[in-house]
């Protein structure tokens, strides 16, 4: 139990369902789906990438939302895994910390958001790429874009750039530390702003839908190519020799 | 000696039509699918010519390929390992749908259903990706038989560096004009830039015959490889979000039978057979500074199958004796390595590429002819091959890295060819001399007569079925009636060269009751009566 105690009345049904049965099942539901994925459908695992259809805006765009998301995963395992009292012992108390992080958190969710913004314009703008564009792409773009808007309003909010400020450090790092440690503790949640709330369960919601989407080709980031000879040599596989019936992506031409 | 064999291809395009039969039979084999409609795993180029994609040859601009640093080392074009992986979000040197051309069907319902009128109805084109109506403006070979050439032919790659290079001008007025046809595949390289570039390691070399492929499973989309192929001839399917390329129909390669391409070649120019080569000098040969070295350097990596020292160490490194055997016949052997009168394309790609061409000598003959000379007398072949400077350059940029030698080489043996077999075969008498000029004995030539002019199916293909001693063990031989069009239905069935001939039966029955499946099994197909899966009119009795 962390020393700074709050409210320590049970928790309502509604706060029991948001911060202990929520990321439980949406993890579950991420790990499971993965171990699934990868086992039944590594064929649909790609990037699936659309820069044939139109590379100027994405070569601008992709790059930002990546580079951006990419800073902005790495703030959270700074924010949400590092406890207070560790920064605290090396001597950086919560108000240099946030000095410190808030001009990269401003810069790597600005990098995002309007990374991302381009992206999705640039599939509707793009008649090649908007004609390739799936549902679960759609509803993927949705759950995230909400994580992202939120995420950017909260690291805003935290700051002070709007409203009063607030040190997410005392409340919703201690809850998602204790979610992970398994002795989850809602009350420390229940009490955060309401952004911060809806910025978490917009989050979780994404780690559920990751599997199912196109979100898994992060999971695929090649570094092990550093490290590999240039040349691939592999011998014929016995499974891999001859015809088949068609398999997904070897369907007939589309005639629409 | 690290001793490996590689299938290998040669095109004799003195003989090519520009049919486009293959890239046809190639399309229905493989690309008539969603998502790769836009892509030929075998296309043919009208030379000189943008080629497909367009431009693709200017590595200036699409980087593909290997370059040597300046310590020497062999790196690939696009760049390092680290700046292509801070590169991944945005691959900076891929073709755009624009490079390649937009896929389009017809609105041929429009035709039936249109009401009378005074007019025909037309069937519009529509867009293939996104099903609207849209303007064809480019293909695959939009410039085919220098259609447009006055306008697009000056921005053929090799046609810009010439006129850098020499200064001078390549015509493309219609008397003044050359042409000839280029059919292009996957090289199937022994230094292969598309397999180094992939950072998922999805792509591979068969170590068995060499063939290139992609792993299906393993890639990612991270387009790479599109970039890393100088030939561009890796395919980004849109629709799976996978990489692509020309298989060299490994299906029907490993049931000895040879590629479609090479099988429905209305022109019969296509030869196949093994190459042994030796694997531990590739670096270092596609390594030698001069990019002109390369051609003899890529020479040197091929052994020579009939010494007894090579077919040692090939049995030593577990290549099969049948497969040692396939080599000494191979075709491609001979007319690479023995006569060179086959080129690789473009070596300066440092990929050793494994698909050669013989140049064709028709330009020079016919520019002879057309000026009333005899355009089967050595001697005018011989000045002519010298005297007509540009389309050899042009060649050499294309073969041999802009070195004249070797081109003119090949085209004195096929003039010398020429002109000997007329004597021969109108009962002159023969002129030994002819054939010594170019280094080679009225018997010698004669063999490449028989080799370029006559040679049987079984002459042309040299193609040892593979080995599936292992395979066959796992293989699952009973469920043969599983596969396309077969009774067993929807499982995916798994034949190899081996239940091919068991196949071979089923397929027999099938041709005589009236199959209708959508499905048609080009890949199996044996090139005898009806495909599987093609609908049949009426029952056959040939079997």
């Amino acid at each position: 139990m962390s020393a700074f105690t709050v409210a320590q009345s049970a928790p309502t049904a509604v706060e029991s369902i948001l911060w202990i049965a929520l990321p439980y099942v949406a993890l579950a539901v991420m790990i499971s789906g993965l171990v699934w994925r990868y086992r039944y459908d590594r064929f649909g695992w790609s990037t699936r990438s659309s820069q044939m259809y139109e590379s100027r805006i994405m070569r601008i765009a992709s790059p930002l939302f990546h580079y951006g998301i990419i800073a902005v995963g790495l703030g959270h395992v700074l924010g949400l895994l590092v406890p207070q009292s560790w920064t605290d012992a090396i001597g950086i108390d919560a108000h240099l910390y946030h000095s410190l992080t808030m001009p990269l958190s401003i810069a790597a969710g600005a990098a995002t958001l309007v990374g991302f913004v381009a992206l999705v314009a640039r599939r509707r703008a793009s008649a090649l790429v908007f004609s390739r564009t799936t549902t679960n792409d759609k509803v993927m773009y949705l759950f995230l874009g909400a994580a992202i808007l939120l995420g950017v309003f909260v690291s805003w909010y935290a700051s002070g750039l709007v409203g009063e400020g607030h040190n997410y450090r005392e409340d919703v790092s201690v809850w998602l530390r204790s979610v992970l440690i398994f002795q989850p503790q809602p009350e420390y949640m229940a009490q955060a702003p309401l952004g911060f709330q809806l910025h978490v369960v917009a989050g979780f919601l994404v780690f559920a839908a990751w599997p199912f989407t196109r979100l898994v080709h992060a999971l695929s980031a090649p570094v092990q190519y550093v490290a590999r000879p240039y040349i691939v040599y592999r011998s014929r596989e016995p499974r891999s020799a001859g015809a088949r019936t068609a398999r997904r992506g070897w369907e007939p031409t589309r005639r629409d | 000696m690290k001793v490996m064999a590689q299938v290998g291809m040669v095109m004799n395009l003195d003989k090519c039509i520009g049919c486009h039969t293959c890239s046809v039979t190639c399309k229905q084999a493989w690309t008539n699918r969603d998502g790769v409609e836009y892509a030929w795993f075998n296309n043919v180029e009208t030379r000189p010519g943008l080629g497909y994609p367009r431009t693709h040859e200017d590595q200036d601009r699409w980087k593909g390929g290997w370059e040597l640093t300046r310590s020497g080392k062999l790196t690939l074009k696009q760049g390092g390992r680290l700046k292509r992986l801070a590169t991944i979000f945005s691959n900076p040197l891929m073709p755009g749908v624009e490079d390649y051309y937009e896929p389009w069907t017809y609105d041929y319902d429009t035709l039936l259903s249109a009401p009378q009128g005074s007019t025909s109805p037309v069937a519009q084109p529509h867009s293939a990706i996104t099903g609207k109506p849209m303007r064809i403006t480019w293909s695959a070979n939009w410039d085919d038989n220098l259609a447009g050439a006055p306008e697009t032919a000056p921005e053929d790659p090799i046609v810009k560096k010439l006129h850098s290079d020499v200064n001078d001008k390549i015509r493309f007025e219609y008397e003044q004009a050359f042409m000839f046809y280029l059919p292009r595949i996957c090289e199937h390289c022994l230094n292969p830039a598309c397999v180094a570039s992939c950072p998922s390691g999805a792509m591979y070399k068969r170590s068995e015959d060499g063939i290139v492929l992609v792993d299906q499973d393993a890639c990612r989309g991270w387009r790479m490889c599109v970039t890393g192929c100088p030939y561009k001839k890796v395919f980004f399917n849109h629709a799976t979000g996978k990489a692509e390329k020309c298989t060299m129909c490994y299906p029907r390669i490993e049931a000895g039978m040879p590629t479609i391409c090479s099988e429905t070649c209305v022109g019969r120019l296509r030869y196949l057979g093994l190459f042994l080569y030796d694997a531990d000098k590739v670096t270092a040969a596609a390594s030698v500074k001069n990019p002109r070295d390369l051609y003899e350097a890529q020479l040197d990596l091929i052994l020579d199958p009939h010494d007894p020292e090579v077919q040692a160490a090939a049995r030593r490194d577990g290549i099969a004796q049948d497969w040692i055997d396939a080599a000494r016949k191979s075709p491609v052997y001979r007319l690479a390595k023995e006569f060179r009168v086959a080129l690789p394309l473009h070596p300066e790609y440092r990929t050793m590429p494994m698909v050669w061409y013989i140049p064709p000598l028709s330009p020079v003959a016919d520019a002879l002819r057309e000026t009333g000379h005899d355009a089967e007398d050595a001697s005018n072949l011989f000045g002519a091959l010298r005297s007509l400077r540009i389309p050899i350059e042009y060649l050499a940029e294309l073969f041999t890295a802009g070195d004249v030698a070797p081109v003119l080489r090949s085209l004195d043996t096929l003039a010398a060819m020429r002109s000997f077999m007329r004597d021969h075969n109108l009962g002159n008498e023969a002129q030994p001399e002819i054939a010594e000029a170019v280094g080679q004995t009225p018997a010698s030539i004669l063999e490449l007569y028989r080799l370029l002019a006559v040679a049987k199916y079984e002459d042309r293909y040299v193609v040892p079925a593979a080995h599936n001693e292992v395979a066959a063990e796992l293989d699952s031989l009973a469920c043969a009636l599983d596969a396309v069009g077969g009774p067993g239905g929807e499982g995916p069935a798994t034949v190899s060269a081996d239940s091919f001939h068991v196949l071979k039966g089923v397929r027999a029955e099938q041709r005589t009751a009236a199959t209708t499946s959508a499905d048609v099994n080009l890949p199996h197909w044996d090139g005898k009566g009806v495909p599987l899966g093609m609908p049949t009119l009426r029952v056959r009795n040939d079997d």
